[in-house]
C-alpha cells in the first residue's frame, strides 16, 4: 500500500464512501438501508457487489451513481466531496463522469441505436457531427457497427444491452455503473456481455462497479464486495475467470 | 441545446400525428374563430366606411328629434317644412340641399308591377348622394315647383317594369298617380347592409307630399357642403338657423340633430366593434378550453414517458432541461394549432367576405397577436405538466414500468 504520507504519488480513489448511512422513512417505519458503509474503488478496478435483496446493494449503487443522496457520511468522488451536492449538481456529475448500464437496458423506444448512444452527448452540449462520430465509435467498440440505424425493437436483448453499454461509454466516463446488466439475458448472451465488460476493463482501463446476484457473473470481476443488512460483510479480490 | 429541444419536440409531435392534431383542435378552432370574426368584422366596417365616404365626407344629415337616433326610436319633434330646405340652401358653403319625404308604393307599367321605395326630393338629392342620371334628365325647376307627375327610376325598377325597352317618356302608375319617367339613375348596386340601392323611384317632393303622404312634412334633409368648407362651422350655422326657424329659446335643447357622415360611420363601426368583441370573447373561451386540452395531454404524456425522463436524468439532464423539453413541446403544439387556426380562419374570412360581398382585409397585427396568444397558451398550460416532469425523482422514474 502507498502510505498516506505521499498523496502526490497516488491518485485518490475514484470512489470513496466513508461511513455512509441511508435512512428511509421516519420513526417506527425507519429503515436503515445503508448502515455505515465504507468503500474505496480505484481506477481500473472491476468491482462486483453482491448481496441478498434488501441487503442495501442497490441503495449503495444509487448513492455511488449520484442518483441518491446519503443521509449521513461522506462521499468523495475523485477526491471531491459530493454527498451534499444539489440535484442539478449531481446531474452534472453524472453527465461528465458516470455511465449507467441497467438490467432493463432502458433505451429510448422508437429511437435508433445511434440516437440512443448520442443522448448523453447531447446533454454534454457537443455539436452534432462530433456526437455522431463518438456514438459511431462507441457502437463499433461494442460490436454493433452497421446497426446504427436499428430501432431497439429490432435488436435482440444482448444487442440492446450492447447499445446501452455504448451509451455508457460514449461520454468517456471515469466510472461505469452496471446494475444487474445480465439480469434480463440468457446464459450465452450474459457471458458475451461480461466478456465485453472485462475486455473494456482490461484494454481501456475502464473502472466498473457492477451489482449482480449471480456468482457466475461476479466471477468476471477483479474484486467482490458482499452486502448484508446494509453493511459490507466481505471485500476480497477474485481469482478472475480466464485470468 | 434549444435547437435540439425543438427538434426533439417536433419529432415527438410527428410520432403521434393524430393525437397531436386532436390535442390542438381546441386551439385551432379558437384561433380560426378569432381570425375569421375579426377579419370579417374589419371588412364590413371598411365597406361601411367606404360607402359613407363615397357619399362624400362633406355630407350632413338634418333630422327632427334628438340625436343620436337608433333604429326603432321615435321622437315627437315636428318635421321640417320645404321652406327650411330653401333657407338652408342659402347658407354660405352649402352646395346642395335635398329635402326628403319617404313613401312606398307599388308601381305598375302594363302587366308588370313592383313594390318599391318612393323618395320625394329635389335635384339636390342627386348632388348630395353623388348620383348621376344615366339616361334622360333630372327634374326641371317647373316640375319641382308644380309637383308634376314625373319620376326618375332606379335600375332595379327599370329592369322589373321595362325589361329591355327604353323607359324614358313612358308613363307608370303608382296608386292613383300617373307619372312620366323622365330619367334613369346610374346603377349603384347593394349597400354595405345588403339592401338594393337601385330599388328606388325619385319624384319631386311636392308631388309625393300632395299625392302620397297627404301632408307637407319633410322627414329629413341631407346637405352637401362645398369643398374646403369647415364641417364644424356649417353644423353650427345650420343649428343656429334651425333653432330660429323652430323657435327654440336659448337654454332649451335642440329638437333636431345635425350629424355628419363621419359620426354616422363611427357609430356604425362602433356597433360592428362591439359585435366583433363579443364573438371574439366566445372564441377566447374556446382558446382557453384548447389550452386545457393541451395541458391534459401533456400530463398524460409525462406519465407515459416517466421512464424516458428517468433515462434522461440518469445520463445527466438537469431538471431545468427536462422542464424546457416538455414546455417546448407544449408550446410547439399550441403554436402549430395557432398556425393551422390562422390559415383556417383566413380561409373562412375569405369565403365569408366573398359571400357577404365585403372586402377581405386581413390585419397582420391580429394574425401576429393570434400567433403570440397561441404560444402563450402553450407556455401557460404546458408549465404545470413540464414542472411535474422536471420534479420526478430519477430512481423512481427509472423503476417506472
Amino acid at each position: 500500500m502507498v502510505s498516506e504520507a505521499s498523496p502526490a504519488l497516488s491518485p485518490p480513489p475514484v470512489i470513496e464512501l466513508r461511513n455512509i448511512v441511508r435512512l428511509y422513512g421516519q420513526g417506527e417505519a425507519e429503515v436503515r438501508a445503508l448502515d455505515g458503509v465504507s468503500l474505496q474503488v480505484h481506477r481500473g478496478e472491476f468491482v462486483a457487489i453482491m448481496g441478498a435483496s434488501g441487503s442495501g446493494k442497490s441503495t449503495a449503487m444509487n448513492v455511488i451513481g449520484c442518483l441518491d443522496r446519503p443521509t449521513k457520511g461522506d462521499y468523495l468522488f475523485n477526491g471531491v466531496e459530493v454527498a451534499g451536492l444539489s440535484q442539478d449538481q449531481r446531474a452534472l456529475l453524472r453527465r461528465h463522469y458516470l455511465g449507467f448500464i441497467f438490467q432493463g437496458f432502458n433505451l429510448l423506444p422508437r429511437t435508433t441505436a445511434l440516437e440512443n448512444v448520442e443522448l448523453p452527448l447531447i446533454y454534454k452540449g457537443l455539436p452534432r457531427d462530433e456526437r455522431v462520430a463518438l456514438a459511431r465509435a462507441a457502437l463499433a467498440k461494442v460490436g454493433l457497427a452497421g446497426r446504427e440505424g436499428s430501432d431497439p425493437s429490432q435488436l435482440s436483448g444482448g444487442q440492446q444491452q450492447r447499445v446501452a453499454i455504448a451509451r455508457a461509454l460514449a461520454g468517456a466516463p471515469m466510472v461505469v455503473l452496471a446494475d444487474e446488466p445480465t439480469g434480463n439475458l440468457d446464459t450465452r448472451r450474459s457471458h458475451e456481455i461480461m466478456d465485453l465488460l472485462v475486455e473494456l476493463n482490461r484494454s481501456e482501463g475502464l473502472t466498473i462497479v457492477m451489482v449482480t446476484h449471480e456468482d457466475d457473473m461476479a466471477a468476471y470481476a477483479s474484486r467482490l464486495v458482499l452486502f448484508s443488512d446494509g453493511r459490507i460483510i466481505s471485500d476480497a479480490p477474485v481469482a478472475r475467470k480466464g485470468a | 441545446m434549444l435547437w435540439e429541444t425543438i427538434r426533439l419536440a417536433l419529432r415527438t409531435i410527428r410520432r403521434n400525428v393524430l393525437r397531436s392534431f386532436l390535442t390542438v383542435l381546441g386551439v385551432v378552432i379558437g384561433v380560426a374563430a378569432v381570425i375569421a370574426m375579426v377579419t370579417v368584422g374589419q371588412g364590413s366596417s371598411d365597406s361601411v366606411t367606404a360607402d359613407i365616404e363615397s357619399l362624400g365626407s362633406n355630407v350632413l344629415m338634418v333630422r327632427p328629434g334628438k340625436q343620436p337616433m337608433g333604429p326603432g326610436m321615435q321622437d315627437t319633434a315636428p318635421a321640417f317644412a320645404l321652406r327650411d330646405a330653401l333657407l338652408l340652401a342659402e347658407l354660405p358653403g352649402v352646395q346642395a340641399v335635398a329635402p326628403i319625404a319617404n313613401a312606398s308604393a307599388t308601381v305598375v307599367y302594363g302587366n308588370e308591377n313592383l313594390s318599391t321605395r318612393i323618395v320625394g326630393t329635389s335635384n339636390g338629392y342627386l348632388t348630395v348622394s353623388n348620383w348621376t342620371v344615366s339616361r334622360g334628365r333630372p327634374f326641371t325647376e317647373a316640375e319641382e315647383r308644380a309637383g308634376a307627375g314625373v319620376c326618375i327610376i332606379g335600375e332595379t325598377v327599370r329592369e322589373a317594369l321595362f325589361g329591355s325597352t327604353d323607359p324614358t317618356g313612358e308613363t307608370i302608375r303608382l296608386k292613383a298617380i300617373s307619372c312620366t319617367v323622365v330619367g334613369l339613375l346610374e346603377s349603384k348596386g347593394a349597400s354595405s347592409f345588403g339592401d338594393d340601392q337601385d330599388d328606388i323611384v325619385l319624384m319631386p317632393i311636392r308631388t309625393v307630399q300632395r299625392r302620397l303622404t297627404g301632408n307637407d312634412e319633410v322627414a329629413l334633409m341631407t346637405v352637401s357642403l362645398e369643398k374646403g368648407t369647415s364641417v364644424e362651422k356649417s353644423i353650427a350655422a345650420i343649428e343656429a338657423l334651425m333653432r330660429e326657424r323652430r323657435r327654440i329659446r336659448p337654454g332649451e335643447e335642440d329638437d333636431f340633430s345635425v350629424t355628419d357622415m363621419k359620426q354616422i360611420a363611427s357609430m356604425l363601426n362602433g356597433v360592428t366593434a362591439v359585435l366583433t368583441g363579443l364573438l371574439s370573447a366566445v372564441a377566447a373561451v374556446s382558446l382557453l378550453v384548447g389550452g386545457i386540452g393541451i395541458m391534459n395531454i401533456m400530463l398524460v404524456s409525462v406519465t407515459e414517458r416517466t421512464r424516458e425522463i428517468g433515462i434522461r436524468l440518469a445520463v445527466g439532464a438537469q431538471s431545468g432541461q427536462v422542464l424546457l423539453q416538455f414546455l417546448v413541446e407544449a408550446v410547439m403544439l399550441s403554436v402549430l394549432g395557432g398556425v393551422i387556426g390562422i390559415v383556417l380562419g383566413l380561409a373562412l374570412a375569405l369565403v365569408g367576405a366573398s359571400v357577404m360581398d365585403i372586402p377581405f382585409s386581413p390585419d397582420p397585427m391580429v394574425v401576429l397577436m393570434a400567433f403570440g396568444f397561441s404560444a402563450l397558451v402553450g407556455v401557460v398550460f404546458g408549465y404545470f405538466p413540464a414542472r411535474r416532469a422536471a420534479r420526478l425523482d430519477p430512481i423512481e422514474a427509472l423503476r417506472h414500468q
